[in-house]
């Protein structure tokens, strides 16, 4: 069952991928954010504490600008605890080039898109969605 | 250079470099002058990956670059808790930047560095959060916000792309903050607030330029404190605070003569509830357990470590309590000159150098709460190493340590 019209992301980082989102209501640095060995939310000032975002389409209004979250956001690729895709309400120099690296060192594409927040304001949690190459983003589910 | 004639490692800085110019629809690349490298800290295989993938592509930094901290203390290997081999892995990481061409500096706080502090309106390439707010802010020297892996790729390169705050018009204050009647002169004057004032700062800006209106002609040190907590609240890069900051020596300078989008009163409400958010170990009641004291982020000046050694006076840290502090090994040295570094272990303070006390196991381990003046110690600690967290002044820190238990002094705050 579609749920809406595809939309097209601007791309930071491209990639395709897919998974059910979820939805940060607060910006997460993934630097103190993020426990790259399991994929878990662990900032403790963070009201969605203990959710996991390994495999999810992740949808997060910003990052907050920790110069490591470049790294943390490249080992989780590399270990396979990365999000499916990453869907930012701005633009993210740091994820992008984190992204960036995993795909130079390991070949691993992960999809880093800027998306509009009236569309993100839609999605709910658990919806399925699809990630495109080219930015279009399809709910599947 | 991107199709490697100049090396493959070179090759994967610029297209770094070419992607955060895309990134930040950039038109053109402009010269730098200095970096300050955050990429030297351990994150996992990833990270070691990257930094050898530069130094076996033959690439070596083109600007001095400073840089920042690691996962380990290589003066004082014996303040490490975790297993061998991760300490091992961290060292290897610190060396591989080392051998790119780096200064091994191996501090947050670069700008208390005299050689390595950039002047007014030099464009650099800085990393590290509370780094890039104080270069800009402090100092006025300019640079966007970079991250690991871009940072170095910048330092290899030697140019960033033109965007962002490197231009002067993305420098301008959009919203004003106020500190509002209320707030009892005397917080105004104590360090206490500026952590906390930072948080609140980091909160209602995000990634917005704000001016802080209000307030006492600030020390590096305060602008230092309120950097570091708003760039972990929020994704500060820069503030003005009129009359302090060199781009704000009118409230009309730091808004570039426009009207702000925003302005907001901070009154004490907020800020004791700012404050009270530090601290995480919600049952902390003054006369309780302190297990651990932890000061020095970002890295303690030479002043603040002159500070605390006068805050000691002689007596001793409570038998079982242990209080780190953490500085640059530039600042020790000088500090071990001038005798502060003596007076501060005789009294039996720890110093730790080339990283901090949050990044890992560098503390004793604890059930107690861990007591620290640093808004960015408060906020970050809980995830990164589970500590049970209480924010005070550094006064209340110190005295904490001493009796080993938690000591509170309200007055500045209007309590009792």
């Amino acid at each position: 069952m579609s749920t809406g019209r595809p939309i097209r992301g601007k791309v930071l980082h491209a990639g395709a991928g897919s998974g059910s989102a979820l939805r940060l209501v607060e910006p997460l640095s993934l630097w103190g954010g993020l426990d790259p060995g399991t994929g878990t939310l662990i900032d403790a000032h963070h009201p969605q504490r203990g959710a996991q975002l390994a495999g999810r389409v992740v949808l997060m209004p910003a990052g907050r600008g920790s110069s490591s979250s470049a790294s943390v956001l490249a080992e989780a690729i590399r270990a396979n605890t990365a999000p499916a895709a990453l869907l930012l309400g701005e633009p993210d120099l740091i994820l992008a080039i984190g992204a960036e690296v995993a795909e130079a060192l390991y070949g691993r594409r992960l999809a880093v898109l800027v998306v509009p927040a009236d569309w993100a304001a839609t999605i709910r949690d658990g919806q399925e969605l699809r990630v495109q190459e080219d930015g279009t983003v399809v709910a599947t589910g | 250079m991107l199709r490697g004639e100049q090396g493959s490692g070179a090759a994967l800085a610029m297209r770094l470099v070419v992607r955060a110019a895309e990134v930040l629809r950039a038109e053109r690349l402009i010269p730098i002058t200095r970096a300050h490298v955050d990429s030297c800290l351990y994150h996992g295989p990833a990270t070691l990956d990257f930094a050898n993938a530069l130094v076996d592509g033959g690439a070596r930094v083109r600007v001095p670059a400073t840089l920042n901290v690691g996962a380990v203390d290589l003066l004082h290997p014996e303040l490490w808790h975790g297993s061998a081999e991760d300490a091992d892995r961290g060292r290897q990481l610190m060396d591989a930047y080392r051998t790119l061409g780096c200064q091994p500096t191996f501090t947050c706080a670069p700008y208390q560095l005299p050689d390595a502090r950039p002047g007014f309106g030099e464009q650099v390439a800085w990393a590290e959060s509370n780094a890039i707010v104080f270069c800009n802010s402090a100092l006025g020297a300019r640079t966007e916000r970079y991250g690991d892996f871009i940072d170095i790729a910048c330092a290899v390169i030697g140019a960033v792309p033109e965007a962002g705050l490197h231009t002067t018009e993305a420098r301008r204050a959009v919203m004003v903050l106020r500190t509002g009647p209320d707030v009892p002169d005397a917080l105004r004057h104590a360090d206490v607030l500026y952590p906390v004032l930072g948080i609140v700062l980091g909160r209602h800006a995000g990634a917005r330029v704000a001016v802080l209106d209000g307030l006492p002609p600030l020390s590096e040190e305060r602008l230092k404190a309120i950097g570091a907590a708003a760039a972990s609240s929020g994704a500060v890069a820069m503030f003005h605070v009129v009359g302090s900051t060199p781009e704000a020596p009118t409230l009309a300078d730091a808004l570039g003569g426009r009207d702000p989008e925003e302005t907001l009163e901070i009154g004490l409400a907020e800020l004791r509830a700012a404050r009270d958010s530090l601290t995480s170990d919600a049952g902390a009641a003054p006369g309780g357990p302190v297990g651990a004291v932890s000061l020095g982020t970002p890295h303690a000046s030479l002043a603040e470590l002159r500070e605390i050694a006068g805050m000691l006076d002689g007596q001793q840290v409570a038998r079982g309590v242990e209080l780190m502090v953490s500085t640059a090994r530039d600042t020790l040295a000088a500090a071990s000159q001038d005798g502060t570094a003596a007076r501060l272990q005789t009294a039996g303070v720890e110093l730790l150098v080339d990283t901090c006390s949050y990044l890992g196991p560098l503390l004793r381990p604890t059930d107690l709460p861990v007591m620290t003046d640093s808004g960015k110690w408060a906020y970050y600690a809980p995830g990164n190493i589970g500590a049970k967290v209480i924010f005070g002044s550094r006064l209340e820190c110190v005295r904490s340590a001493i009796s080993g238990r938690l000591w509170r002094d309200e007055r500045a705050w209007g309590g009792a």
